[in-house]
């Protein structure tokens, strides 16, 4: 009787704390969920649009310039776009957040503007309409210090050149 | 564009035989007590003070130098200027012969006399330095300039007063370039500025047209090289701060970026990138030959020197994460030398030769650090939020960094300014800019 009282009592503060951590949890992955998925950008409030339906820019991870699904989807979308208008050539700005140094930003940029043509070129878009240019983090495009802030300013935007 | 050396003409003769003398400054162990010294205003004599207004529209030129002189010191932290209204003895008085016993009762252990002249439009000045628990002179020096150059007197007197008192030299007749900053930031305004080591006679080199970043002093020559986004090319330039020409560096078919000079101000190293590649180049200025360093599918940048020329230490992320590196300076040897916690980025050798100093990222914190040139005896001297970008003073004693603030969602709060500290991790102070500033560089010595 003792015994199984105590058990019960264990048993109570353990599944309040399961439950008490449950909605901590939750709490914070929903709040990420919308915006982020680990810690590349997936909202769309400063997407800008090339034509309809085709994003201008891709995400990237802090450090990183591999194309998530997402990002090769919306250059896909961009190369479909780039074919149908044969006279228009894009220059596809490199861009990194503001926890680096200055220097490697630069390089960083460099090689995610580069990711995205070399993407572009491999469906079907000559290499000559696409010039590249980094900006490291020169050019953020939301000023906060945020994690969220800094995963819209990892980013390759593509821009019409002409 | 604008002049900015104007002629200089020192005269340096001893008044003088050198006396041995009892006060040394202790520079290994930072400002933990620092020395007691007092500035005495350089005397002037009334026609002088007459010639004074005329020519400088300043009454007490003497006056003015000694507080030159003065702010060095205290900044320095290895010295604790006295307050001017405990002095005894008038500065004629005390210029010709001190009062030893007047000084040691206001606890001076040192003591700085002077005279100025201002004559023909010539600027003389003479000055002693006193050690007060000896009672004999120091060092005398005297010399001759254009009066304009008043500020830069207060600098030289400075830097032989602390050459005498510690035994290196001295880098306050120095100046600062660095990168000027306005506006939010989504859209900031970034001009060339350069001013004296102190803050004074601050110039703007650009107008703000263009994005213009990392401008470095050619350590031999009044020539910079910075990053400039002009007609959106981002390229190396080379400017000459005196006659206001620049021109690109090299003819490179794409980004260049993380300029450099090499100690002997022949050659400029840089990193060009290539289909997201960036790789380390030179180029030698008198004969434009290019030479590519590293050959590596990484981003290898931020190359720097070491004094002798036979290194070039640099920032690379082939092992996966930024990491520092040194190798030969054809590029042959590298050896990565950065084995702690975290990310390491802008490796820059000491004038001295001895340490390296970084950027350090951990944990969300930026540090400031040294460590020896095998990498090992890393020293981290600051932490901060953001702090990037350390620059050595040309006696490899200080180093002059940016630091930003962080900011609130809507992006206020935000500012950049320049930061100083000592090798020791001593003295860390706000070095005052007349906007925010970033991306500092220190000149060598201007005149000696």
């Amino acid at each position: 009787m003792n015994f199984s009282k105590s058990f019960r009592n264990t048993f109570l503060v353990i599944l309040l704390s399961l439950i008490v951590s449950a909605c901590a949890t939750k709490k914070t992955t929903t709040k990420v969920e919308g915006q982020m998925q680990g810690d590349v950008y997936t909202g769309t409030d400063t997407v800008k649009y090339l034509a309809d339906g085709v994003p201008d820019r891709v995400f990237f991870a802090t450090n990183e310039s591999i194309l998530t699904t997402k990002s090769r989807d919306t250059l896909r979308k961009q190369a479909n776009w780039l074919r149908e208008n044969s006279s228009i050539n894009v220059v596809v700005e490199g861009h990194a957040d503001e926890r680096g140094t200055r220097e490697y930003n630069l390089a960083l940029g460099e090689r995610r503007a580069n990711a995205a043509k070399d993407y572009l070129i491999t469906y079907g878009i000559s290499a000559d309409r696409i010039s590249v240019i980094s900006y490291g983090k020169e050019r953020p495009v939301d000023s906060g210090s945020n994690p969220l802030s800094w995963s819209k300013n990892r980013r390759s935007v593509t821009v019409k050149a002409n | 564009m604008i002049r900015i050396i104007n002629s200089f003409f020192i005269i340096f003769f001893l008044l003088s035989a050198k006396a041995y003398s009892l006060i040394e400054i202790d520079i290994t162990r930072g400002n933990l007590d620092p020395l007691p010294i007092a500035v005495s205003p350089l005397f002037q004599d009334d026609s002088s003070k007459r010639n004074s207004i005329n020519e400088l529209k300043i009454e007490n030129v003497g006056a003015e130098i000694s507080l030159v002189v003065e702010n060095n010191l205290k900044i320095s932290g290895l010295f604790n200027p006295l307050s001017k209204e405990a002095f005894l003895q008038k500065p004629d008085i005390a210029h010709l012969k001190p009062r030893f016993e007047d000084w040691a009762l206001i606890k001076a252990q040192a003591l700085i006399t002077g005279k100025v002249t201002i004559e023909d439009k010539k600027l003389k000045v003479e000055f002693r330095l006193w050690d007060i628990l000896a009672g004999r002179e120091m060092m005398a020096l005297a010399f001759t300039t254009v009066p304009s150059n008043w500020r830069r007197v207060g600098h030289i007197i400075s830097d032989k007063v602390y050459e005498r008192l510690t035994g290196e030299k001295g880098y306050f007749d120095t100046r600062i370039i660095y990168v000027s900053e306005e506006g939010p930031k989504t859209a900031r305004v970034k001009k060339l500025a350069i001013m004296d080591q102190d803050g004074f006679n601050t110039k703007y080199l650009t107008l703000g047209n263009e994005l213009v970043l990392t401008p470095r002093f050619n350590p031999t020559s009044q020539m910079v090289t910075y990053l400039s986004y002009f007609k959106n090319l981002p390229r190396v330039y080379l400017l000459d701060i005196e006659t206001g020409t620049q021109e690109v560096v090299g003819d490179f078919p794409g980004m260049t970026f993380a300029p450099r000079f090499s100690p002997d101000g022949k050659k400029i190293i840089m990193s060009f990138a290539k289909d997201g590649n960036s790789d380390i180049y030179t180029m030698d200025l008198e004969n434009r030959i290019v030479e590519r360093i590293t050959n590596h599918p990484s981003i290898d940048t931020s190359p720097s020197y070491s004094p002798d020329n036979r290194f070039i230490t640099f920032n690379s992320d082939r092992s996966g994460f930024q990491q520092i590196y040194v190798m030969k300076s054809d590029g042959s040897n590298v050896k990565r030398i950065s084995f702690g916690k975290g990310l390491y980025g802008t490796p820059v050798w000491s004038p001295r030769g001895d340490l390296i100093a970084f950027t350090k990222l951990h944990k969300g914190k930026f540090y400031i650090g040294v460590m020896r040139t095998d990498g090992s005896g890393e020293r981290l001297l600051t932490e901060n939020y953001y702090q990037e970008a350390p620059s050595w003073s040309p006696n490899g004693r200080v180093l002059i960094f940016y630091r930003e603030t962080k900011s609130n969602d809507k992006g206020e709060g935000f500012s950049a300014k320049l930061w100083s500290i000592d090798l020791t991790g001593y003295n860390e102070r706000q070095v005052q800019t007349e906007t925010d500033a970033s991306d500092p560089s220190w000149s060598s010595l201007l005149s000696n």
